[in-house]
């Protein structure tokens, strides 16, 4: 056991420490060979990264964004996973088609995306213009904002930022289908016959039976799904590089690291997003406490 | 919930207007009521939805090895095509993406050894770590189980992001930046917490008395574990094996931050981030970098689907 316990302390705990200490430093990425750990602290990373104003920014579409593609891939994994529970010959080969965004590799999955969106030679806008009649490309991971006009009325809709969501969606469904299907196979016959008996439709079977049922689960995936979506990094760096109004804030932790080189401002961003973590996580490990389960 | 269409014998086939009848036995099964109509609708309905799931997942890839087996010039011609025509495949792609560089390709060739040996050592070293690790989990009582768990929980949620900035510090200060095996020790930090999850789990689907009889016939808890307990799980450690193989293999954010200053070392996932931002180099050479990148991954995801899904769903299905 307690190697184990040494190497999670050593290279989780140990860093995080470290990461709080950094974030109360002045420290460019220049010196990080050579400075002492224990420098003098400062409030100035945070002074710097609350006063621009692009915090809140980008805690904004951050908060857009995992709003957005939680909401879409638990929905899209429980109109899966119901779609394909009753057993039928091929479901084995189509749940596994059903999981392979999510186990492709992200670099892979960005990349045929990105050509496929192309507004060059992408497919869908190939289709798009000749099926169904655009009359130019739409650069939908480039092109910040858009105006909808729908009877008149005008909507501006955010081009790149929904793009990333339905790409979020479309990766993560498989996660909550996976779960939602454990789930759905546990699940007692007995009350949807009785139900079925008592001239219940399917449709209210599933709302009144089957989906309460389900609620502990999509309460938990919901929560899990929250705190990875809000840190994820790589989707959007690989999708849009953080451009046309998608700069979430780990792709702003990235930036202050890499290209304004300074490791303060960046572990100091990053502290508030740790802080939003730990708030997320405490409600997850009371949800797992009220279920009674172990962690 | 209870509302059902009564219908009239008489009536030409469409919908009637819904006549509540709560209460009453079951009539003779109607031909057109709520019930049936919703019935025939879903069914229908389930089909479309499975196309449409069917789709969206398999055309991506169908689309990656699509555009790998045509010439660029086939692909600006006509960008609508979705089929590889006998006289335009080519494996030229291919060739390109995979001959080292001084032989004018794209060196993915070292890649691909490069990505094996961090994901192959980050198998072996977390699973030596993590296997005692579930087993005393799953198993002995000790002081501060609770909080243990938890924090391996806690390690299993933490972003990558965050952890990055301090290891990033502490592995340009010990020199370990640009090597691989510093990126192999934080993959073994990443993967260790989800390996005892997934193999605790398993590991207490072993019954205890079987392992009680052992003690009984005079085994050691060692020789408990190696002889008995460990042979029963071996199908699952393997499992979880191939999933730090998927995680390993797919990284990308600390590949990217600790690698990217030496070309000889990227994986295959960082050099195809990499390479796909230069304007040299045709799509179809990407997309064959892509295929190249996903097919072991796929290799290894259907072989061990069932255990591996079981693994990760396990807590999912106590209510």
């Amino acid at each position: 056991m307690s190697p184990t316990l040494l190497i999670v302390l050593a290279v989780v705990v140990l860093p995080l420490l470290w990461s709080i200490m950094i974030a109360f430093q002045q420290l460019r990425l220049l010196e990080i060979g050579t400075a002492s750990p224990f420098r003098s602290l400062t409030l100035a990373n945070f002074e710097r990264v609350f006063a621009s104003g692009e915090l809140w920014v980008s805690l904004g579409t951050t908060l857009v964004y995992t709003a957005g593609s939680v909401i879409l891939s638990i929905t899209l994994g429980l109109i899966a996973a119901m779609a394909v529970r009753k057993p039928f010959r091929g479901r084995t080969f189509v749940r596994a088609a059903f999981l392979l965004p999510y186990v492709a590799p992200v670099v892979a999955v960005t990349f045929v995306w990105r050509t496929m969106l192309s507004p060059q030679f992408g497919i869908i806008n190939e289709a798009g213009q000749s099926l169904f009649g655009w009359t130019q490309p739409i650069p939908f991971l480039s092109e910040a904002q858009r105006t909808l006009e729908v009877f008149g009325a005008e909507f501006p809709i955010p081009t790149a930022l929904l793009t990333a969501i339905a790409f979020e969606g479309w990766r993560y469904f498989p996660f909550a289908f996976l779960f939602l299907m454990a789930r759905l196979g546990a699940l007692s016959a007995e009350t949807e016959e009785a139900a079925l008996v008592d001239g219940a439709s399917p449709l209210q079977s599933f709302r009144y039976i089957v989906l309460p049922q389900l609620m502990p689960v999509i309460a938990l995936l919901a929560i899990l799904r929250t705190i990875w979506t809000f840190n994820e990094f790589d989707d959007i760096f690989l999708l849009t590089g953080g451009a046309a109004g998608t700069g979430v804030a780990s792709v702003r932790v990235y930036e202050f690291l890499t290209v304004q080189r300074n490791v303060g401002a960046a572990a100091a961003q990053s502290l508030v997003l740790s802080l939003v973590l730990i708030v997320m996580l405490a409600i997850y490990m009371v949800l797992l406490r009220k279920r009674g389960e172990r962690l | 919930m209870s509302s059902r269409v009564t219908p009239d014998p008489a009536a030409p086939v469409k919908q009637q207007p819904a006549a509540r009848d709560v209460g009453s036995p079951p009539p003779s099964p109607p031909r057109f009521n709520r019930h049936t109509i919703e019935r025939k609708a879903l069914s229908i309905l389930r089909w479309a939805v499975i196309v449409f799931f069917l789709l969206i997942t398999l055309l991506p890839f169908y689309y990656m090895v699509l555009l790998s087996l045509k010439p660029i010039e086939s692909l600006l011609r006509d960008p609508a095509s979705v089929i590889v025509t006998p006289a335009e495949f080519t494996l030229r792609a291919y060739e390109q993406v995979l001959a080292p560089v001084s032989a004018g390709g794209q060196g993915f060739g070292t890649f691909l050894l490069n990505s094996a040996f961090v994901a192959v050592s980050a198998v072996i070293l977390s699973l030596l770590v993590a296997v005692p690790g579930a087993y005393a989990v799953a198993r002995l009582p000790f002081f501060g189980h609770r909080q243990v768990n938890a924090l391996f929980l806690a390690a299993y949620l933490f972003p990558a992001i965050v952890m990055a900035i301090p290891l990033f510090v502490l592995f340009t200060r010990l020199g370990l930046r640009g090597s691989l095996v510093g990126l192999v020790l934080v993959y073994i930090a990443q993967t260790v917490p989800v390996a005892i999850y997934m193999l605790r789990n398993y590991l207490e689907t072993v019954p205890v008395s079987v392992e009680e009889a052992g003690l009984v016939d005079g085994l050691s808890r060692i020789g408990v574990l190696r002889r008995i307990s460990l042979p029963l799980v071996l199908p699952s450690i393997m499992a979880t094996g191939l999933f730090i193989f998927m995680i390993a293999w797919n990284e990308f954010l600390f590949a990217l931050l600790f690698l990217v200053e030496r070309r000889d070392s990227w994986t295959v996932s960082l050099g195809l981030s990499q390479l796909s931002g230069s304007a040299e180099i045709p799509t179809t050479v990407l997309m064959a970098g892509s295929v190249v990148l996903t097919l072991p991954i796929l290799i290894v995801f259907f072989s061990t689907e069932r255990l591996l899904t079981g693994g990760l769903t396990a807590g999912a299905e106590k209510g």
